[in-house]
């Protein structure tokens, strides 16, 4: 790693102003993939500005339709919280999933959205349940956030602090692990919104990162069930390819894990 | 370029520590190479064997991935704290009575992830659970039969302690 100056500042507007005030800084939450790539020398930012511990950002709130969980929240904190288990029992089981135990008690929510790694898991429940991310500075629907892998709305500086999910009828998620790395090859979360609208979401399998998959959500609204998918056919246009599986096998993937989201829905 | 230290205050195995580290310095080298505590082990250095293993505050994470910086003011308990004066912590004694390991390389990691693993579950650890839990901490000699007994064994142990106090 290269020599880097790490801050801890105590509040939001503190750490937005250390932010501003120092040369290519980098926010740090849990550090899980920040730390490894500074590591690799793949990153290398002058000014680390540690957020993990700012009280303000930490906490899980459900109230009036809406379950709100801060930005620094671990992921253990989120699975293990009963109000996410009440309101949108998908996401503690989303959690659940993630990286092991000792990565699951540094993780955060905010980090994974922040970072949008093309096979990360949170990405598919922000923009499946059409959350909203809020920022020190606005508020951002999941429909103008992700902007391509590794890409987000974000401005320079701009940090979450919350993400707002609207509860949901139903909704549910299924991953197929890569058996090494145990990131997903392809997940699928499913929702169906208060409204009655449907949204299936993949990640880890489009080459521009998560992705929502229309001819899914066609065949869920107009049947909410795992049979209602298996004439469908989706396309391996702009899939990922690589050394763990070709294009149409991910396509064929995201079929079947959206078949198992729809099964494990509550 | 001129290297800048700053120091850092922790508590490590109940005794209060501090050292003049750079901001770069990982907790896993400050505990190894600044106090001495070679127990906790550096294993692939990439977040995933889980050797570096050790508790934050009661969590177990890996060390390998946390910054001194953000351990600064915390607790922390490494494989070297864990025994009392005389007695083997059960975690410990449940390894060496199940033969839990054989070359003990990712041992300190494991049993720093179980005791972990045995807190948050408590009595209700059955062996798909104990075999999931250890997703983070890779072995490559025993093919983890025993050391799903030996965890399984301690909290079955830990368990009757907890309940004798």
């Amino acid at each position: 790693m290269y020599e880097t100056i790490y801050h801890r500042p105590s509040s939001i507007d503190e750490a937005a102003a250390l932010f501003a005030k120092n040369e290519d800084g980098k926010y740090l939450a849990g550090g899980h993939t920040l730390i490894p790539v500074m590591k690799s020398r793949l990153a290398a930012p002058s000014n680390v500005i540690d957020i993990g511990r700012i009280p303000a950002l930490i906490g899980i709130e459900a109230a009036g339709g809406t379950l709100m969980i801060k930005a620094a929240t671990t992921y253990y904190d989120i699975m293990s919280s009963t109000q996410v288990k009440q309101s949108i029992p998908a996401i503690a089981r989303l959690t659940s999933m993630l990286g092991d135990p000792q990565v699951r008690a540094r993780g955060t929510i905010g980090g994974s959205i922040a970072n949008n790694d093309p096979a990360a898991d949170f990405p598919a429940a922000v923009l499946a349940l059409g959350a909203t991310i809020r920022t020190n500075k606005r508020d951002i629907a999941a429909d103008d956030f992700f902007k391509g892998i590794f890409t987000t709305a974000l401005q320079d500086g701009e940090l979450i602090t919350a993400v707002l999910f609207p509860l949901a009828a139903k909704a549910g998620y299924s991953k197929f692990r890569h058996p090494a790395s145990r990131f997903a090859l392809t997940g699928v979360f499913v929702a169906q919104s208060k409204g009655g609208d449907v949204r299936a979401v993949a990640t880890g399998a489009s080459q521009s990162g998560v992705m929502r998959v229309g001819e899914i959500e066609k065949a869920l609204k107009a049947n909410w069930s795992a049979a209602a998918l298996d004439s469908v056919k989706i396309s391996p246009d702009g899939l990922l390819e690589d050394i763990h599986g070709t294009a149409e096998y991910r396509a064929n993937l995201v079929k079947v894990m959206a078949q198992r989201a729809v099964e494990s829905a509550e | 370029m001129t290297i800048v230290t700053r120091k850092v205050s922790l508590t490590v195995n109940g005794k209060a520590v501090s050292a003049d580290v750079e901001d770069r310095t990982l907790l896993v080298h400050l505990l190894r190479d600044n106090l001495g505590l070679t127990g906790t082990h550096v294993g692939c250095d990439t977040s995933q064997c889980g050797a570096c293993t050790v508790h934050i505050d009661g969590r177990a994470v890996k060390s390998c991935t946390v910054l001194v910086g953000q351990a600064d003011g915390s607790n922390v308990t490494t494989i070297e704290g864990l025994a009392g004066h005389n007695e083997l912590h059960p975690m410990q004694a449940a390894f060496r009575d199940n033969h839990g390991l054989q070359c003990g390389y990712c041992t300190p990691g494991m049993i720093m992830a179980a005791v972990d693993m045995v807190r948050r579950h408590g009595g209700k650890l059955d062996e798909a659970t104990v075999r999931q839990e250890l997703e983070g901490n890779i072995c490559r000699c025993t093919g983890y039969h025993n050391i799903v007994k030996s965890v399984l064994d301690a909290a079955g142990r830990m368990e009757m302690a907890s309940a004798a106090e």
